[in-house]
């Protein structure tokens, strides 16, 4: 597993920064993490934590003006994307790296036939003719298995019902076979059983091409299902980072076991009344005006006097378990 | 069940869809297709199923804030279907709503404190200092501080504005709060704090919640009852534990097994059901899950399941649970 040449994404203390009238704000702060060949990466936080703007950064998609890569390197089959002039990351995006969002229908050009728009993406990158590119698009379709997929290639978005377009979209996505799929809150638009097919689908066929996966998530539910590794964000920062079973067993960091806490269960066998859920009290901080220290320190039951001065460093627990907390010994043993 | 607060009985929304120059009516959306269920006091009944199934317009309806095709609603005894709008209003005090949007559900121009007290002045209960005194308590309640009653919604947080939405729903003291996914627009640790502080409230002041939302561990989490819907209709509904312990309608297996459990040890996501929903316009014959169902049989593309009673109050509209229940 530790051959070299496995690995796909290698990221670097990435540093993505976003310029408004209300001042600078660190989206994404030293975010550092590798995936390799057939991985599944879990990035968890809460909404503002920098997850989605981490995804976009590996895009080079962030919106510039306001936002701006500023720091770090994003190493993808050994080549350093942010080196590349715009032409050349072109060639990248969508070939070799490529991505799925949130929202299918805003995604999708509603005024293009389905199979149009997956020929569009593939003869970008290749050079084949329309016919050629066609029956690649009916293959992908297939591939994701959507029913009567020659017919469904003529249709338009709107003809699709949402698990649909969220099929559509990650045959477009795998339809040049890239080394990398970044996968942004898939299925969160989705009804929880249409979830489970997409995710299944999407397990299968990373099993299949061997794609190394960066899936982005709230739903530590959905962390647990897909996941190898975990990192988990708070306002811009990993503060941990984990084998999923490592992370689930054992968090070492105070939010992440907060977060856990948190998430109501389908009881196995119930407790009669309903029963309050531990909370994480207050709320996210802005990201315009956090703390010096442990930017969770204000949230936090553990939190010390030094919390409040001084940053924790990312420090490795055993076994490549990751966590920027100075109290993380102390974790296990709070409720 | 201690005694019931709401009854709905046989409820039904129809929608007609036009089309054409003329607007003709080419359709009917079955959004609500006949559903029965009672909200004891103190009572939460959690109402399940996915987007389209009806959830939502039975909230409205229930509230008269959608006219229903036909059915009956009845609260604390007395029957609020056709009642006329003045005749409606003294009973609007009895029932209020949290919505899921706590963005779209506030007026950006009024202060959080005159959203609060608006209820209070409408039905003319408190004015000046007395207002202020009464929204104040309110602000306590949810754990909002009474000086950010001159604060607009948008400096407030998604969490906390849900706690404004919810100080407007108390400020009346009503028997029942709809809520209809109160909590999936939030953070998970938000989520939390919003549900606990639901869970309090109740438990002080002993109202009843009907609880919509789409996701199960949140509904098993503040439920005592819980009701799944498919298509327009309860196909199962129990006390919450029987529910998830025993599951017998097919599509509740389904829901129940695509939930990703936060447990990389546990048992891997299995997705027991294919295809998408069907569409409300034409629902499909007989068992609206049978074009979806790992059991469907001949009889289920033409017989329609009635919610037939199974043992211990748990009700199922299925026909392979037919005759099942047991008589104790």
């Amino acid at each position: 597993m530790t051959n070299k040449s496995d690995l796909v994404l290698d990221v670097k203390n990435l540093k993505t920064v976003f310029f408004t009238n209300s001042g600078l704000f660190k989206a994404v702060d030293d975010v550092s993490f590798t995936v390799r060949r057939g991985e599944t990466l879990a990035i968890v936080g809460e909404s503002g934590c920098g997850k989605s703007v981490t995804a976009l950064s590996l895009m080079r998609l962030v919106p510039d003006p306001p936002g701006r890569i500023v720091g770090g390197s994003v190493t993808l089959e050994g080549t350093d994307l942010l080196a590349l002039d715009e032409a050349q990351m072109r060639a990248v995006r969508g070939n070799r790296i490529s991505m799925i969002f949130q929202e299918p229908m805003t995604s999708l050009n509603p005024v293009m036939r389905i199979g149009d728009q997956i020929v569009e993406a593939v003869r970008l990158h290749r050079n084949l003719s329309n016919k050629e590119a066609q029956n690649i698009a009916v293959e992908m379709l297939r591939l994701v298995r959507i029913p009567e997929p020659a017919r469904r290639a003529r249709e338009y978005p709107h003809q699709l019902s949402g698990g649909m377009r969220q099929r559509a979209m990650i045959a477009m996505a795998l339809a040049c076979r890239p080394a990398l799929l970044i996968a942004d809150e898939p299925t969160t638009a989705l009804d929880v059983t249409i979830q489970a097919q997409i995710l299944a689908l999407i397990l299968d066929l990373q099993k299949e091409l061997g794609t190394g996966l960066v899936l982005i998530t709230h739903d530590l539910g959905v962390v647990a299902q897909t996941a190898q590794r975990v990192i988990v964000m708070y306002a811009g920062r990993k503060v941990e980072e984990a084998s999923v079973e490592a992370l689930f067993a054992a968090p070492k960091h105070p939010y992440t076991r907060g977060l856990m806490a948190s998430i109501p269960a389908v009881p196995a066998s119930g407790v009669a009344a309903p029963a309050r859920l531990n909370e994480i009290p207050g709320t996210v901080p802005s990201l315009v005006r956090l703390p010096k220290g442990c930017a969770f320190a204000p949230r936090c039951k553990l939190a010390i006097k030094r919390c409040e001065a001084e940053y924790p460093p990312l420090a490795d627990w055993g076994g490549g378990h990751l966590a920027a907390c100075w109290r993380a010994e102390e974790v296990a043993e709070v409720a | 069940m201690t005694e019931a607060l709401l009854e709905v009985t046989d409820l039904k929304k129809h929608y007609p869809v036009r089309a054409g120059v003329l607007r003709r009516q080419v359709g009917t959306v079955h959004a609500v297709d006949g559903v029965s269920f009672a909200v004891g006091v103190g009572e939460t009944l959690g109402l399940v199923g996915e987007s389209g199934c009806g959830k939502s317009t039975v909230a409205r309806s229930v509230l008269r804030l959608v006219e229903p095709t036909s059915g009956q609603i009845r609260l604390e005894g007395e029957d609020i279907t056709h009642l006329s709008k003045t005749a409606l209003r003294p009973h609007r005090r009895s029932m209020q709503i949290v919505f899921q949007d706590p963005f779209a559900s506030l007026n950006p121009r009024m202060t959080a404190g005159d959203i609060v007290g608006e209820p209070l002045a409408v039905h003319g209960l408190a004015a000046g200092k007395e207002l202020e005194a009464r929204v104040a308590r309110l602000f306590e309640q949810v754990g909002l501080r009474p000086d950010q009653m001159g604060s607009f919604p948008h400096q407030f947080s998604g969490g906390q504005r849900q706690r404004i939405c919810i100080a407007r729903a108390l400020a009346l003291e009503p028997r029942l709060i709809v809520c209809d996914e109160p909590v999936s627009a939030l953070d998970v640790s938000i989520q939390a704090q919003v549900i606990n502080l639901l869970i309090d409230l109740q438990r002080q002041h002993g109202f009843s919640y009907l609880f919509i939302a789409h996701d199960l561990a949140v509904v098993a989490h503040i439920s005592h009852r819980v009701a799944v819907m498919y298509l327009g209709r309860i196909v199962e509904i129990a006390d919450k534990d029987e529910l998830f312990r025993n599951p017998r309608h097919p599509y509740t297996q389904a829901l129940l097994a695509s939930v990703p459990i936060a447990n990389p040890l546990a048992k891997k996501l299995a997705p027991l059901v294919d295809g998408d929903v069907p569409s409300p316009v034409n629902p499909p014959s007989g068992c609206a899950f049978h074009t979806r169902c790992r059991f469907a049989m001949d009889r289920c593309k033409t017989e329609r399941p009635a919610l037939l009673e199974a043992g211990d109050g748990h009700r199922v509209a299925c026909l392979l649970n037919e005759g099942t229940g047991r008589s104790q």
